[in-house]
């Protein structure tokens, strides 16, 4: 398969009061053509922050990229500039954000930056603009969508918002578009119209979908892989039917046996116990891990291994692999 | 839009009337004889009586008031007691020139201060932000005539660019003449193209702009600076930048716009501050305005003219209110919902 975005050994840096915070740490992350990629983990474990790195679009300036290559295409985005990334950013590759409320800037009409953006990624006129800009607004399933364009971001709903978020993203026919928990912010019935859409980028453009999200269970209807992440690290990935029928990694088994469904009637769900602990010279889940032993904090960081690259696990003593029902 | 601006225009009408009432009231309560200042130093007492009855002085205080109102509506705004001409007459020669510094003042420290403040927005913390902070705690706290003072020391003394008051040169005046229309010498010599008098008064005006401009700016500067820096925080900011917009682009397009509001209101604050510092620097740039016409006439008890004066700021502190909501409304979409 052809492969889009290939990270490998990828570090973030924050630097704080206190010194520099490990923030990502990614061995290996990529993304094929025309894929669904689900990032999942809980809050703090670096998901946006992989984002970030792929956008060089870091929520602050003390982040900074030190180690590692970001391949787009076959070309290594962490030595380009500023102003190589803006002609990529919003064409080739393109985000979408938890909070459309706050996703919109309030004092211009919807119209205006999508406008903007069509006339300075696909080169045309104005318009020619306008109109790409409203079958982008109709795509999405917006009522009127000329009218649409004149309106302004406090008019509308929270759903609304995020449909106008994705006709955005959508508008210049990107590769990449990067979902950072477009759902979470907004109501379950709401969800599914969303998620339904961003499948639509795929099926119709052929556009890569890294979706970052929380919650494993969105995952499995729309996701080709999965990738889960746990302190900054991916600490398993694999094909999401293989992650699931079988997780090789303790932490993404304990995940999958909390997902709240019909099968599931015990009386509480599972919980995690515990905190993560950074400061481990090992595994960082070790602290929290019934399987751990002494080991596991010792001997240094576990490496993404497995099989094939269809299902990896970043564990030192990985679950027995359970038997396919032929 | 409309609603909110006849709800405005009755307001403002209504606080008129309580403003025109204050004063008046404050006008004959306090111990002056209007009549007797009227004659001049030896009048008699029939002369007086007389002059009580020419000024209309003789009737019920409510009658008075009553008469007074209609005379604001018909433009007999009472006659000067001390130079015997009608006040509206006067305060439209006046009021022009004081204008003229009050607005340039303002313009400078717009034109100037935006870009400053936006400039130490994105270059936070080097010495380009320590210095604009400089200058904008100077341009506050320093005292308007003692900058106007400084600023005359150094231009007029020893540089000797720019001369030292009034509001254009005799000679000027006299070669040139223009005739006015607006009242103000710059408009209506540009719009007579007689630029030798316009450069001539444009001279004489730049001191008396600079030190009316110091404290706006200031004000400007830090507010555009501080609304800045919590615009290019918000999370629509980054999502421009995740859009491809350039830092151009996305600073002064997509930030300066919502950080305006902050700004424009603080501009109008600023305005009743340089009604009140027009009076200083129109008397040390011997500048004849507003503010030397209004000392004159609450020294000699002029009462008319007080009044008259006192109508005349409220209702210009009352409009550039409205222009500043007005301004607001057209900036931010979402203040509508909240008037209406
Ligand atoms: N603006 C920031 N300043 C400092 N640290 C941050 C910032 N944003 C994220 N981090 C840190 O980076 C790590 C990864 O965060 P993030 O990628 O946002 O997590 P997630 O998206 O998975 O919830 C966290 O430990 C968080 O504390
Ligand atoms: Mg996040």
């Amino acid at each position: 398969m052809d492969v889009l975005l290939d990270m490998k050994n990828v570090k973030v840096d924050i630097k704080t009061r206190s010194g520099t915070f490990a923030a990502l740490d990614l061995e290996h992350l990529w993304i094929n053509r025309g894929e669904t990629v689900a990032l999942v983990g809980e809050t703090g474990s670096g998901k946006s922050m992989t984002a970030s790195a792929i956008m060089k679009l870091f929520p602050t300036n003390k982040a900074k990229i030190t180690n590692g290559e970001i391949l787009f295409e076959g070309q290594d985005l962490v030595s380009w500039s500023e102003r190589k990334m803006e002609k990529v950013r919003g064409k080739s590759m393109t985000m979408i954000f938890q909070d459309p409320m706050s996703s919109l800037n309030p004092v211009f009409p919807i119209g205006e930056p999508m406008v903007r953006m069509i006339c300075k990624h696909l080169g045309v006129g104005k318009k020619e603009a306008k109109k790409t800009a409203i079958e982008a607004l109709s795509f999405v399933g917006l009522p009127d969508p000329k009218g649409m364009m004149k309106r302004y971001p406090h008019e509308l709903s929270g759903g609304q918002r995020q449909r106008v978020m994705i006709s955005m993203a959508m508008a210049c026919k990107p590769k990449l578009l990067i979902a950072d928990e477009p759902t979470t912010a907004l109501d379950v019935t709401i969800q599914l119209q969303i998620l339904y859409l961003i499948n639509q980028m795929k099926e119709k453009q052929g556009t890569s979908i890294l979706f970052i999200t929380h919650n494993l269970s969105v995952v499995s209807h729309i996701a080709d892989r999965i990738a889960i992440m746990y302190g900054g690290r991916i600490i398993e990935t694999g094909r999401t039917k293989e992650v699931f029928r079988s997780p090789r990694h303790p932490y993404t088994k304990m995940l999958i046996d909390a997902i709240p469904s019909v099968t599931n009637d015990r009386e509480r769900l599972p919980v995690i116990e515990g905190m993560i602990d950074r400061s481990i010279e090992g595994c960082p889940f070790a602290n929290r891990c019934p399987k751990a032993r002494r080991e596991c904090s010792t001997q240094g960081m576990p490496k993404l291994e497995g099989s094939s690259q269809d299902h990896m696990a970043a564990c030192f003593f990985p679950l027995e692999e359970v038997p396919a029902l032929v | 839009m409309i609603r909110f601006l006849i709800r405005r225009i009755l307001l403002g009408i209504f606080v008129l009337f309580g403003v025109s009432l204050i004063t008046f009231l404050i006008a004959r309560v306090i111990p002056s004889e209007p009549a007797a200042r009227w004659i001049g130093p030896r009048a008699t007492a029939e002369q007086i009586a007389a002059a009580k009855v020419e000024l209309g002085l003789n009737q019920p205080l409510f009658m008075q008031y009553i008469n007074y109102i209609k005379g604001l509506f018909t433009g007999d705004w009472g006659v000067s007691i001390t130079s015997h001409q009608p006040v509206l007459k006067e305060l439209l020669i006046f009021l022009p020139s004081s204008l003229e510094i009050i607005l340039g003042g303002m313009l400078i420290a717009l034109i100037v201060g935006i870009p400053l403040g936006v400039l130490t927005a994105v270059y936070k913390e080097t010495w380009i932000d320590h210095l604009s902070r400089g200058i904008s705690i100077g341009g506050v706290s320093i005292p308007a005539f003692w900058l106007a003072m400084i600023l005359q020391l150094i231009f007029y003394q020893y540089l000797g660019w720019f001369p030292l008051g009034e509001r254009v040169s005799t000679e000027t005046a006299l070669l040139y003449p223009i005739e006015t229309i607006t009242g103000s010498n710059l408009i209506d010599s540009a719009v007579q193209g007689n630029w030798v008098y316009f450069s001539d008064a444009l001279n004489h005006s730049i001191l008396p702009m600079l030190t009316m401009a110091a404290f706006p700016l200031g004000v400007v500067t830090r507010m555009t600076r501080s609304s800045m820096l919590e615009v290019v925080g918000e999370e629509y900011m980054r999502v421009t930048k995740a859009f491809g917009f350039s830092s151009g682009v996305r600073t002064f397009k997509y930030a300066l716009k919502n950080a305006m509001g902050p700004t424009i209101t603080s501009l109008g604050l600023t305005f009743a501050y340089a009604l009140t510092t027009t009076f200083l620097i129109e008397s040390v740039f011997t500048w004849p305005g507003l503010g030397l016409y209004t000392s004159n006439a609450i020294l000699s008890s002029d009462y008319p003219v007080i009044m008259g004066v006192t109508i005349f700021v409220t209702a210009a502190y009352l409009i550039v209110n409205l222009l500043v909501d007005i301004t607001l409304a057209i900036l931010d979409p979402r203040i509508k919902v909240n008037v209406e």
